[in-house]
């Protein structure tokens, strides 16, 4: 599978991710790809990470022995607290987030459309766990930013005119990073922002469904 | 004023009845009320909804209760991690209620002070806004969602004082402050109960005043993912934030 994905690999994209980090920045990372964007945090870039679950401030994975039940973050992993760190009831991390205190949520997607419509919760007719706080995050937060494979197992689009799932939110996503490069959703379409290393932009428009503008 | 009980049995006693609505704290197997779901599923009653942001998981927390097949309605925001959930709900034994998660500690929240509906952008565009009012506010469109008053709440706290008022533990918060909230009657679990004036006032994360009924007891408190990383890749001082 991975010999067939051109430009970027998980980690460069999350590297890419990271570079949308701003300095004094409270952010929240989705599962998956996201979560890899906190190993790339660059030097003199300090940003809080939010867990939805309840907690500002989320420190590394525990020593082995360490680990406290009491200590989550929203994937359900243990984690460790760092000076900074304050807890909270999820009540208030929601207002929070639907507040616009949260800078930007990094996350992942199953269809993104040229208009920011994002799909990410949910495929008909398959087993249907739950938006979780996605709905949230997207609705609330100042800046969505997606980190996804530009197409399917089967090679198909996943950057599309219109999504064909059931969304998660509508408009809601600023930029789109995937393994062939960057796009920002601008009135009127996509605009490339960025190729990926080898990635030419003949290659990203044909991998592209939706109308990508210039 | 009493609010101590010997047991989770003893303060669910004359609480429970077939088709309420309970509103039980914890996120994923983090914060859970072990002991009022063991004593539910002891007392036998049936056809619960359960507002609850996870449903436990197979034979665990409110899993035990979906063995049991005494819930007959989730309201939840995420169900990925119970295998009976999911056969009972595709036979069509269970019902389920999506909530977008910030949703459902807003409404339970919102229940609890007073407030029977507010408006918010979650959920606006997609299937959750079907059926439900609109309204723009300064040039945004929002969707109106109910606040949730629950025939009882039951909550899992660290301490409490005799008096009820209830501290937490890191992010063993997270529903149960909501929960306890917008219940008729609160039932809340400790680890520890301590006397009246040992808890310090300006630290109070739950005042008594919402909290019926105390139980004292111990908790399995199970970990779902286990993530640790190594003592020896720490030594190059690289950041490993998750």
């Amino acid at each position: 599978m991975a010999a067939e994905i051109k430009g970027w690999d998980r980690n460069r994209m999350a590297a890419r991710a990271a570079q949308e980090l701003q300095d004094g920045w409270y952010v929240n990372l989705g599962i998956g790809i996201p979560t890899l964007v906190a190993n790339y945090i660059p030097e003199g870039v300090h940003v809080t990470l939010q867990s939805e679950n309840g907690m500002l401030g989320i420190g590394p994975f525990p020593y082995e022995g360490e680990e406290d039940p009491d200590l989550i973050n929203a994937g359900k992993q243990t984690v460790t607290e760092l000076p900074q760190t304050a807890y909270f009831d999820s009540a208030e991390s929601f207002a929070m987030i639907r507040g616009g205190k949260i800078a930007m949520a990094i996350l992942g997607a199953m269809e993104v459309a040229e208009n920011g419509d994002l799909a990410n919760w949910m495929i008909p007719g398959k087993l249907v766990k739950g938006m979780g706080g996605a709905m949230d995050l997207v609705a609330g937060v100042g800046r969505v930013v997606v980190v996804m494979d530009h197409t399917s197992k089967h090679g198909e689009s996943k950057v599309l005119k219109s999504c064909t799932l059931p969304l998660t939110g509508q408009a809601v996503v600023n930029r789109i990073i995937t393994n062939l490069g960057v796009l920002d959703v601008v009135p009127g379409g996509l605009k490339i922002v960025e190729l990926a290393d080898g990635v030419s932009e003949d290659e990203l428009r044909a991998a592209t469904e939706a109308t990508i503008l210039g | 004023m009493n609010k101590q009980y010997d047991s989770a049995d003893a303060a669910l006693d004359g609480v429970l009845r077939d088709g309420m609505l309970i509103a039980a704290g914890g996120f994923g197997l983090c914060g859970i009320p072990e002991l009022a779901i063991e004593a539910i599923l002891k007392a036998g009653t049936r056809e619960l909804t359960i507002a609850s942001n996870n449903c436990g998981v197979d034979g665990f927390g409110l899993g035990k209760l979906l063995d049991s097949r005494q819930i007959r309605k989730m309201i939840s925001s995420y169900v990925g991690e119970n295998a009976e959930f999911m056969r009972q709900y595709l036979s069509g034994e269970l019902e389920l209620e999506f909530n977008p998660q910030g949703t459902l500690a807003e409404r339970m929240r919102a229940g609890g002070a007073g407030i029977p509906g507010f408006y918010t952008k979650t959920g606006v565009g997609t299937v959750i806004a079907e059926g439900k009012e609109h309204h723009d506010f300064d040039g945004e469109t929002y969707i109106l969602e109910r606040g949730i008053v629950a025939d009882l709440a039951i909550v899992k706290g660290w301490k409490a004082d005799e008096s009820g008022n209830v501290v937490f533990r890191k992010t063993a918060r997270n529903f149960n402050v909501p929960a306890a909230k917008c219940g008729r009657v609160c039932v809340c679990e400790v680890e520890e109960i301590v006397p009246t004036g040992s808890l310090d006032p300006d630290a109070i994360h739950l005042p008594g005043i919402y909290v019926h009924r105390l139980i004292q007891g111990q908790h399995e408190k199970r970990i779902e993912q286990r993530t640790t990383r190594s003592r020896v890749s720490d030594t190059t001082g690289k950041k490993e934030t998750v």
